[in-house]
């Protein structure tokens, strides 16, 4: 038989009749789109009471790939401070302090090179320090990277001075002291990433706001602890500095991952989802294992690094993600706060 | 009647305000094409949406008056015939809130945005530097960059024109007074006036969207709606992100004390 003599049958459609317009007008009014028949493929939909077309209320984050990026070197700098400052008190390896100086220093080179380019005017970076808010956590933030660059300038050119036994007047106290503003203002500026994106009306930020910080922290904490592994110096400070940040990691995974609101829904599904999910275990789970696992082998320990590192860049990337899907889900919003009232 | 309003010649305001009746709105986007001219804002595109007559979709920094379009099966107030199929089509003019606590204002970290004399909400161009934190901090999405100049824009309350007594561009371009421009004092009145009005003649669901109990702290434009605000695009409960400071630093405190304990920890083994 051929082809012809059995043709395949026609896609069953439903019969025409005024019974069957009003189950299209019922069902485009429930669901809030047209019918799919056959050889109908509409985009349009019929606005329901409850939202507008199901357009965006809120404007999507305009920042590009440099802000990310941004929040992960920024954050590994500014635990890099508090690591060399630290580390200075208990006297640890001298030169792995002034690998630990270093890294904040050319952090906070590539920072402001970073946050200038993503500016839609870059000539006017300095009106960022034009006033001082308090209550704008973008210009705290611009306050703390001039302050941080400063102390980090100073602590590692003092450093510098006396490993090269340039005797200079009140060189240990100065160094002293810049040391320890570097790490004060690194704490800050590897945290107040975290508020930045939690004061927003985005509710996938907003709804996280107490959990950023820390994360953001520990993202820096397991990065810079990393860098200074693959550098060599696998010594214990840095093998529990890496314990600890993989197990603070997998207990954000854990607490992202059981939040089950509308607004939380960019964290589990979609392109920022997956990469959240993803970077969650490459930081948390993956190199929390591969550490137990090997702890006492060096190239274990450099895997685990590379793992965290890995992890900490995805998913600052996958926050500004998930603020755009947020940004774009009216419901989310609308959940939100019908909630609260 | 509320809708036979005559301005002066120059007309000054101490707190400056917007009106905006979705029952008088008829759709002719005046409005829109009077903002456009008057402000120089520049071509944003078009396309043909299917959302009934808005093509135009959203506020934005090209956009500063957006007229809605509401499709709604619902009784349209003393509606009388046809009473088994309700239809309404309701229409409205958006415009940037310009709230009492402006997110856009708190966050702006150059200054470029400020609280005007007639308590609008205005961006100085010539100082925004096009950061984009405005953005994410408005909640009810109107501030956002405009490519590929780079810097924040939205609704300017026409300051320049009222600076110089004259009413803002879609106010005077509206045909119908839709669009009432006055003392904020006395439109919240004229506000409640006609709601009460509206129910008295049949529109029950009539109400005025100006969110007044939140941390937003009621807006510089207010408008007269029929049914829910989420139908308008409009947040049921918008709040000035600037609520959430307290908490996110907190935090952010407690996790970097933490965070030097666990390093002195490390390096004391």
């Amino acid at each position: 038989m051929s082809a012809t003599d059995n043709p395949p049958p026609p896609p069953s459609r439903p019969k025409a009749s005024e019974a069957r317009l009003d189950a299209i007008r019922e069902e485009a009014g429930s669901t809030g789109k047209v019918v799919t028949g056959a050889g109908v493929s509409p985009n349009a939909t019929i606005p329901g009471s409850a939202d507008y077309y199901n357009l965006p209320v809120l404007k999507p984050p305009t920042w590009t790939w440099e802000v990310p990026l941004y929040f992960f070197i920024g954050g590994v700098a500014g635990v890099s401070s508090v690591i060399a400052f630290v580390g200075h008190l208990f006297q640890a390896d001298p030169r792995m302090l002034r690998l630990a100086l270093w890294i904040p220093l050319i952090g906070a080179g590539l920072c402001p090179a970073l946050l200038i380019s993503d500016l839609g005017r870059p000539l006017r970076f300095l009106n960022m320090l034009r006033v001082f808010k308090w209550r704008s956590p973008m210009s705290m933030g611009s306050w703390i990277l001039a302050a941080f660059g400063g102390a980090a300038f100073l602590a590692l050119a003092t450093n510098e001075l006396i490993l090269y036994g340039i005797h200079i007047p009140f060189l240990a106290p100065i160094n002293g002291l810049a040391e320890f503003a570097a790490a004060l203002t690194g704490l800050l500026l590897a945290s107040y990433t975290g508020v930045l994106l939690g004061a927003t009306a985005i509710p996938v930020w907003h709804q996280n706001r107490k959990l950023l910080p820390a994360h953001f922290l520990t993202s820096g904490l397991g990065g810079c602890s990393a860098i200074l592994e693959l550098a060599g110096f696998l010594i214990p400070a840095t093998q529990i500095l890496g314990f600890a940040s993989a197990i603070i990691e997998t207990a954000v995974g854990l607490i992202l991952e059981l939040r089950h609101t509308r607004a939380a829904a960019p964290l589990h599904h979609g392109k920022s989802g997956w990469t959240m999910r993803t970077a969650g275990l490459l930081e948390g789970p993956i190199a929390l294992i591969i550490r137990i696992l090997w702890h006492a082998e060096a190239n274990g320990r450099r895997a685990a690094a590379i793992c965290f590192l890995i992890g900490a860049l995805c998913s600052r990337y996958a926050w500004i993600w998930a603020g755009r899907a947020s940004a774009h889900d009216p419901q989310a919003l609308f959940q939100e706060q019908q909630r609260k009232s | 009647m509320t809708n036979t309003v005559t301005y002066p010649a120059t007309y000054h305001v101490t707190k400056a305000a917007f009106l905006t009746d979705a029952t008088i709105c008829i759709g002719c986007k005046a409005c829109e094409v009077a903002c456009k001219e008057w402000n120089e804002v520049p071509d944003d595109g078009m396309i043909w949406t299917g959302h009934s007559y808005d093509n135009t979709q959203a506020l934005g920094a090209s956009t500063w008056r957006h007229v809605l379009f509401l499709e709604q099966p619902a009784v349209a107030g003393p509606q009388q015939v046809d009473m088994e199929n309700p239809f309404r089509w309701i229409f409205l003019s958006d415009v940037c809130k310009h709230c009492g606590n402006a997110g856009c204002l708190e966050a702006c970290p150059t200054g470029a945005i400020v609280r005007t004399p007639v308590g609008s909400v205005l961006v100085q161009s010539d100082v925004c530097n096009g950061c984009g934190y405005c953005v994410v901090s408005c909640p009810f999405g109107v501030v956002d960059k405009r490519h590929p100049d780079g810097r924040a824009f939205k609704c300017t309350f026409c300051y320049d024109r009222q600076s110089a007594g004259m009413i803002p561009a879609c106010a005077k371009a509206c045909p119908t007074q839709s669009i009432r421009f006055g003392e904020l004092a006395e439109l919240r009145e004229a506000g409640d006036a006609r709601v009460a009005e509206l129910q008295l003649r049949g529109y029950s669901d009539a109400q005025v969207y100006d969110p007044l109990e939140t941390s937003v702290g009621g807006t510089h434009a207010m408008f007269v709606i029929l049914g829910q605000p989420e139908a308008y695009n409009f947040p049921p409960a918008p709040e000035v992100p600037t609520i959430y400071l307290k908490s996110a630093w907190t935090s952010a405190l407690i996790a970097a004390a933490v965070l030097a304990a666990i390093v002195c920890g490390a390096f004391l083994f």
